[in-house]
């Protein structure tokens, strides 16, 4: 297994290395950025997958989470301290470090907390959240938990709708890029479009790589008995309470992560990011990419989200994800890549009967 | 004054809670006859005050609702046939998924049907600035159409659950779909049934709060939103307990405008129904021991 | 197996790649606007305008004898669409100059992207911030906000008012009327005693009206762009809350006073004078292009003329004058449009200067009325 596993990442890293390749060949390098955004979206979407394929637990609300982690890091970098600075504690995280100050595009200085550390604090709150709320949710069932997971989102995206300091219905803007090591930072700049394709799809696999060794550990087994009978894994001596919560908060986390990478990287966040509409679509997207299937999410992931940032859908962009919802759930629930067609094909070539592989109905 | 104050809020928030409890109630048949929530039953609501609002430019306002009532019904027939019926054994994942993927999709025909406008029909009593006032306290005529109206609903589907022999046969599908067959219930038809009744009661609820509320292609989402958390919040299944959970979401939503802002509205909303299901995950009218044996 | 659809799926990605090779002699102006979605009453005329002008250009030969391409990207007024637009449009297409985006907060996210791509943006938003601090390349059409504000103030001085209660919509536009209400109702020597905001999807608005009836107001500001702003008018005359309605340029459409019906009778409002051109004097210089905006307009789509399309106008013929004058030199019109003086747009007369990327005046605004379901200027 292992060996097999050794492969799949080599196809992985090779794909991801061969279209940044192909693009620079090609002169189209703008392909790449939205490639850098589809793969952040489908950090949040792998990490649901794990929660919804695996777990069985839906959540309406990862969005929130999303936002969360975009919207906290994007405060603490925006908001101007300056006027603070003779502050004593604020004078003390200025010779820590942890604020620091820019020059923005239109000369005004801004004091600021340093990139790093917002990023730390927003995924912790997040992670802090998930964790608090995760217990009481996590003990609902079918459309209660739908419901509660749907009012977590909606709870998130009124709150940043709301408040004034998260910029009401424009958001926050302004967000400076985030220096990961010197020389390496996540920002849109076009300069930086390269390095940055490879920030976002470097976290994408080593959260893949996790996600894969997680499900086919004790872990994942525990979790697939839970979705397949709760009672009965329970009867047997797995803790589902405790697995079931440490999947939530781990999907929380990613879809955090993502939120503040994508966040500093666009250099703003809105609303939108936090609306039922955007929680609808990741799951959308884990449901066509089969559920329990952690490739199938990833190459949905980028794909849809690719064909959507680019505008390829036009007006009928929430038409499109409708359609292909419905088409999917009706016609092949268990997901457009586990419909092996490359082995219907080789069946077909060599003239095998292929009737059997028809696993798409149910 | 401070008298007068609270009974206008009173008045505000049942009047935001029966707005609730008319769409809540749709939700209602479907699930009681299927298990499942109809995530498109907002879009229900949209197509009735939409198709209602186009008939009366040529009919006169009673017909145009009628036919609006029909048109939707064949819709939500429609819906069923095509989509649902066929299906085997939906697991509950499933069936929310296709819904919300059908209320994208109606949602988007709208837009291009209709275009994005808001439109309503005429008060049904009065126009825009009649109101009653009683020492005070002024409500809209259109209001208690809505309650009223309501009412009858609620009334009706009782009587029609309890003593009707296709409602019992509904109730029955809904509590055990293959013993209800083994007894020669044909429980597809059944099914197809709840969907058109429920689409039928959307689209007069559409049409009664349409001149309050006005409708769009897209305010069908919003109110369904509303409509679950109130559906929820009673005790799925149950039409009267959406009724009473809706009026008292809507008044604590009115009240909460009193004291604090009312942009987080909706956020104090949700955080009610949450606080509410971690304690009392049946809803507020449910029975606990209903709640357990249901299967999800 | 995992590789080869990987390798298939990346192909796929690729094949698509192959852009269309474009004809030469076009210039391309790109345009985001959310044509659908939550915004898509400001997006969608303008998206329309947008397009018959080019038509018409076209029509006309061009610009010097090159074409307009028109590329329009629906972002569904999500900021992180139109972000990955902004920069497909500047580094991919190479686009000459781009409108849009409608709505304040996609504007600001796109700002500095397309400072540092160094191409035009003509914004048709309102947001001051969008111009305030001034960015080289970036520009908008709408009237300030703060002159409609001070409009109606100067009103309320006139009228003897002195305590008035402020809702707005949760939109960009609302918060943004919001901010200048409160900023400048001291120097008119006016109270704001409650401000709210309300969902640009509330279904009803009684409570909210309750509480400002609660107040000792005088009068009522609604500052909002969606519909929901005629449930406030609604709203409050049925609660029996009789002081006067002001309502923000954002009113600026008749759907919005058939929406409310009886409720609009009397409602003052700040408004370009599109929504009043026939009834303009002889001698208004707007006069004959409002006019024929309008019957331009709504013989092609049948229907009515709103003043958000006619940012896209104004927009679009300030773009096309300065490319006339000047050539298609990005910098050089970008001087132009800065420089250029006493433009005659459907907002008022353009007056721009390096430190003023709006060029709009305070007289761009008049005071109107609605009166019998139309609207008519208020001191007639």
């Amino acid at each position: 297994m292992p060996g097999k596993r050794v492969l799949q990442m080599a196809g992985l890293i090779t794909g991801v290395i061969t279209v940044q390749l192909l693009t620079r060949f090609t002169g189209t390098g703008y392909f790449l950025t939205q490639l850098t955004m589809s793969a952040y979206y489908s950090l949040v979407i792998i990490g649901l997958c794990l929660l919804i394929g695996y777990a069985g637990q839906i959540s309406l609300g990862h969005a929130g989470f999303f936002a969360m982690g975009g919207y906290i890091s994007a405060l603490l970098t925006t908001y101007n301290l300056l006027p603070y600075k003779d502050n004593a504690i604020i004078a003390v995280l200025m010779k820590t470090g942890i604020l620091v100050v820019r020059t923005n595009l239109y000369g005004s200085e801004i004091l600021y907390f340093q990139p790093w550390v917002a990023c730390i604090i927003a995924v912790s709150m997040t992670v802090l959240v998930a964790y608090l709320i995760g217990g009481p949710i996590l003990k609902l069932k079918g459309h209660y938990l739908a419901m509660a997971t749907l009012g977590l989102g909606i709870i998130v995206y009124r709150i940043v709708l709301g408040s004034a300091f998260f910029g009401e219905a424009d958001g926050l803007s302004e967000v400076p890029a985030f220096t990961l090591l010197p020389g390496l930072k996540v920002s849109g700049n076009l300069s930086v479009r390269i390095s940055n394709y490879y920030i976002a799809w470097g976290l994408v696999i080593i959260a893949f790589i996790t996600l894969l060794n997680l499900v086919d550990s004790r872990v994942g087994r525990a979790l697939r008995s839970i979705h397949g009978a709760e009672d009965a894994s329970s009867a047997v001596g797995v803790n589902t309470a405790k697995y079931k919560l440490n999947t939530f908060v781990l999907s929380a986390a990613f879809a955090s992560i993502a939120g503040v990478f994508l966040t500093h990287y666009n250099g703003g966040i809105g609303p939108s990011e936090a609306s039922v509409m955007k929680s609808v679509r990741y799951v959308a997207i884990v449901a066509v990419g089969g559920m329990a299937n952690l490739w199938g999410a990833l190459i949905m992931g980028v794909l849809l989200n690719f064909l959507s940032l680019r505008g390829y859908f036009g007006s009928f962009d929430d038409a499109v994800f409708g359609g292909i919802l419905i088409v999917i759930m009706l016609f092949a629930p268990e997901g457009l890549i586990r419909v092996d067609i490359f082995r219907y094909l080789k069946r077909a070539v060599s003239g095998e009967k292929a009737g059997e592989q028809n696993d798409g109905s149910s | 004054m401070i008298i007068e104050l609270f009974f206008q809020y009173l008045v505000a928030g049942i009047t935001y809670g029966i707005i609730y409890s008319t769409v809540a109630i749709g939700f209602n048949i479907i699930y009681n006859a299927t298990g499942i929530i109809n995530f498109a039953q907002g879009e229900f609501v949209m197509i009735g005050g939409m198709t209602a609002v186009t008939l009366n430019a040529f009919l006169p306002l009673p017909l145009a609702i009628i036919i609006a009532v029909i048109i939707t019904m064949v819709v939500g027939a429609l819906i069923d046939i095509i989509f649902i019926r066929w299906i085997v054994n939906p697991s509950v994942l499933r069936m929310i998924i296709i819904t919300i993927g059908l209320s994208i999709v109606i949602r988007e025909i709208a837009l291009h049907v209709w275009g994005d406008g808001v439109r309503a029909l005429p008060y049904f009593t009065g126009n825009e600035i009649t109101s009653l006032s009683i020492a005070g306290v002024h409500i809209s005529p259109q209001v208690l159409w809505v309650i009223g109206v309501c009412s009858v609903v609620v009334i009706a589907l009782n009587f029609f659950f309890s003593f009707t022999l296709v409602g019992r046969q509904m109730r029955a599908c809904a509590s055990n779909r293959n013993a209800a067959r083994l007894c020669g219930i044909n429980a597809k038809n059944i099914v197809t049934l709840s969907f058109v009744l429920s689409a039928g009661i959307g689209a007069l609820a559409g049409c009664v709060i349409s001149p309050i509320t006005y409708v769009q292609y897209d305010s069908g989402t919003g109110l369904a939103i509303k409509g679950f958390t109130v559906a929820i919040l009673g005790g799925l299944g149950n039409s009267m307990a959406a009724v009473a959970a809706g009026i008292i979401l809507g008044i604590l939503e009115s009240f909460s405008i009193w004291v604090l802002p009312a942009a987080y509205k909706d956020a104090i909303a949700i955080s009610i129904l949450l606080i509410i299901l971690f304690y009392r995950p049946s809803g507020l009218f449910g029975s606990r021991e209903v709640f357990r044996l249901k299967e999800f | 197996m995992k590789r080869l659809k990987l390798f298939v799926v990346s192909l796929f990605i690729l094949t698509m790649a192959v852009s269309p090779v474009f004809a030469a002699d076009t210039i391309k102006i790109g345009a985001i606007l959310a044509v659908t979605g939550p915004a898509s009453f400001l997006g969608s005329p303008e998206a329309k305008t947008l397009r018959m002008l080019t038509d018409e250009v076209n029509a006309g030969g061009g610009i010097n004898g090159e074409k307009i391409e028109l590329i329009i990207k629906d972002s569904g007024a999500n900021p992180e669409k139109a972000i990955s637009f902004a920069k497909q449009l500047i580094e991919e297409d190479k686009v000459f100059a781009i409108i849009g985006p409608s709505t304040s907060g996609e504007t600001m996210k796109i700002k500095n992207i397309a400072q540092e791509g160094k191409t035009i943006l003509l914004s048709c938003a309102a947001a001051e911030v969008i111009v305030n601090p001034v960015a080289k390349y970036v520009f908008k059409t709408p009237q300030k906000d703060s002159f409609a504000v001070k409009k109606i103030f100067m009103q309320m001085n006139k009228m003897g008012i002195k305590r008035i209660g402020v809702v707005t919509g949760n939109t960009g536009f609302g918060k943004a009327g919001k901010a200048q209400l409160a900023k400048i109702a001291p120097d008119y020597g006016i109270k704001i005693l409650v401000s709210e905001v309300y969902d640009k999807k509330a279904t009803d608005l009684t409570a909210v009206v309750t509480k400002l009836k609660s107040k000792d107001i005088q009068a009522v500001v609604n500052w909002s762009i969606v519909p929901a702003q005629s449930i406030v008018a609604k709203n409050m005359k049925q609660i029996g809350l009789n002081v006067p309605l002001f309502q923000s340029h954002g009113f600026g459409n008749i759907k919005y006073v058939k929406a409310a019906g009886a409720a609009a009778e009397g409602i003052i409002f700040p408004a370009g004078r599109l929504l009043v051109s026939d009834a303009l004097p002889k001698s208004n210089r707007q006069r004959a292009v409002l006019l024929k905006y309008k019957k331009d307009y709504e013989s092609k789509y049948h229907e009515a003329v709103s003043t958000f399309g006619g940012h896209a106008y104004d927009a679009f013929n300030i773009l096309v004058k300065a490319i006339r004058e000047v050539g298609p030199d990005r910098e050089k019109v970008r001087d132009a449009i800065e420089n250029m003086k006493d433009f005659v747009g459907t907002g008022g007369i353009f007056n721009f200067s390096p430190t003023d990327h709006n060029g709009l005046g305070m007289d761009s605004f008049d005071m109107l009325t609605v009166r019998n379901g139309r609207f008519v200027l208020l001191n007639k």
